[in-house]
């Protein structure tokens, strides 16, 4: 076990290969719950959990189950199966257990099934032969990316709200220009080698 | 409500990527160029045919309780079998599209039509629904995978169309030029509205 590979996985999950400004995952909660920035730590938060949970649960059973009986084609089937129980279960025992927290996250747990992210830190975790301490932090850190492109984008939106703003470019489509800026200066990490 | 019309309203009326804001991470990140914008979107098409023909098929046999599960579950049927299709028959198309390819399952148009549409309606206007949401959705990429590729590659389809002078907007095919083209695309789609209406 090499902690300097551990770093280098969360710095370029962080910052080299953001997970919504270069990859792409995730846009619609981007986009959908980045008008406020109290909602957007919540978000955040609730899909920390559920990617580190959700590495934690697809590795083990991918290596340990379908590699081992040959059906590795049944991943995607399986995986989102997997992501769909496991944002139930911990709706359910955040409900009993940490009710406060529950709360405070409870109405983006749902959402989070169909966050193309988590199946995709799921996918990528297989696709580039990570073990399973690699994928645990790979899930970590690609969270805690997206709240952290999430959190920047809706103090910019919050601003625009007082913005004076062509008509035909109010809400969304001055959002998505920003956020291409956004992923401009996160090009700059781009060169990069660690 | 007329076959022709259910089958028209996903091409302009309610065109997944500009109106209805649906399906964004695949239309952003594969639309480098037209021929993977052409790819995707129809690899979406098959798959949303296949899962509201069986969505509408047993539309009466799903429990009203579990039915986003079994969506869920037919939805990652078809995706599975357009990815091992696409590995054999296309295989440099699939190695591009990559990762996009899986997360198919995710995208909120299919999800959506089986919930709104297929679990509702006859097999017949599910298809029709289908066919129109899948075709709009792969004009949009199109569309924005060719201005893209225009301009930051300085060709269309991988055929060059300016001569050697032309220096290509490069940033517009890094994922940067992907948020922006689509907004102004957005923004440019608004106003034409805003026109009709007033």
């Amino acid at each position: 076990m090499n902690l300097d590979t551990l770093l280098v996985i969360a710095v370029s999950t962080i910052f080299i290969n953001n997970y919504v400004l270069s990859r792409f995952l995730g846009l619609c909660p981007f986009l959908g719950v980045s008008r406020s920035r109290s909602s957007a730590y919540g978000m955040g938060m609730a899909v920390i959990f559920v990617m580190t949970m959700a590495s934690l649960a697809t590795h083990p059973i991918y290596h340990l189950i379908l590699v081992r009986f040959g059906i590795t084609f049944l991943r995607t089937i399986v995986f989102i199966l997997v992501i769909a129980t496991l944002v139930q279960l911990v709706e359910m025992v955040m409900n009993k257990a940490a009710p406060a927290l529950y709360q405070a996250l409870g109405i983006f747990l749902p959402l989070i099934t169909t966050n193309c992210a988590i199946l995709g830190v799921a996918v990528l975790n297989i696709d580039e032969n990570r073990t399973f301490i690699e994928a645990l932090v790979q899930g970590f850190t690609a969270g805690l990316g997206f709240t952290m492109a999430l959190v920047l984008m809706a103090g910019i939106r919050e601003r625009l709200d007082l913005a004076d703003i062509p008509p035909a470019l109010k809400g969304v489509p001055i959002a998505l220009v920003c956020a291409g800026l956004m992923a401009i200066a996160f090009l700059g990490f781009a060169g990069f080698s660690i | 409500m007329s076959a022709w019309k259910v089958f028209i309203r996903g091409l302009w009326e309610e065109v997944p990527v500009f109106r209805l804001l649906l399906g964004l991470c695949p239309t952003l990140a594969v639309t480098t160029s037209l021929e993977n914008g052409l790819g995707m979107g129809l690899a979406t098409t098959c798959v949303l045919l296949g899962s509201n023909l069986v969505v509408s098929l047993l539309r009466k046999m799903i429990p009203n309780k579990i039915r986003i599960p079994s969506f869920i579950v037919v939805i990652a049927s078809f995706v599975t079998i357009v990815d091992l299709v696409m590995h054999g028959y296309t295989p440099e198309l699939h190695k591009a599209l990559g990762i996009f390819i899986p997360l198919i399952v995710v995208n909120c148009i299919i999800l959506g039509r089986a919930e709104a549409f297929a679990s509702k309606n006859r097999l017949w206007h599910s298809l029709l629904d289908g066919l129109g949401m899948g075709l709009g959705f792969t004009l949009a990429l199109c569309v924005l995978g060719s201005v893209r590729e225009v301009l930051g590659e300085g060709s269309l389809a991988g055929i060059v169309l300016f001569p050697e002078s032309f220096r290509p907007v490069l940033i517009l095919i890094l994922p940067p030029g992907g948020f922006i083209a689509y907004g102004l695309l957005l923004g440019g789609f608004n106003l034409i509205e805003n026109n009709k209406k007033g």
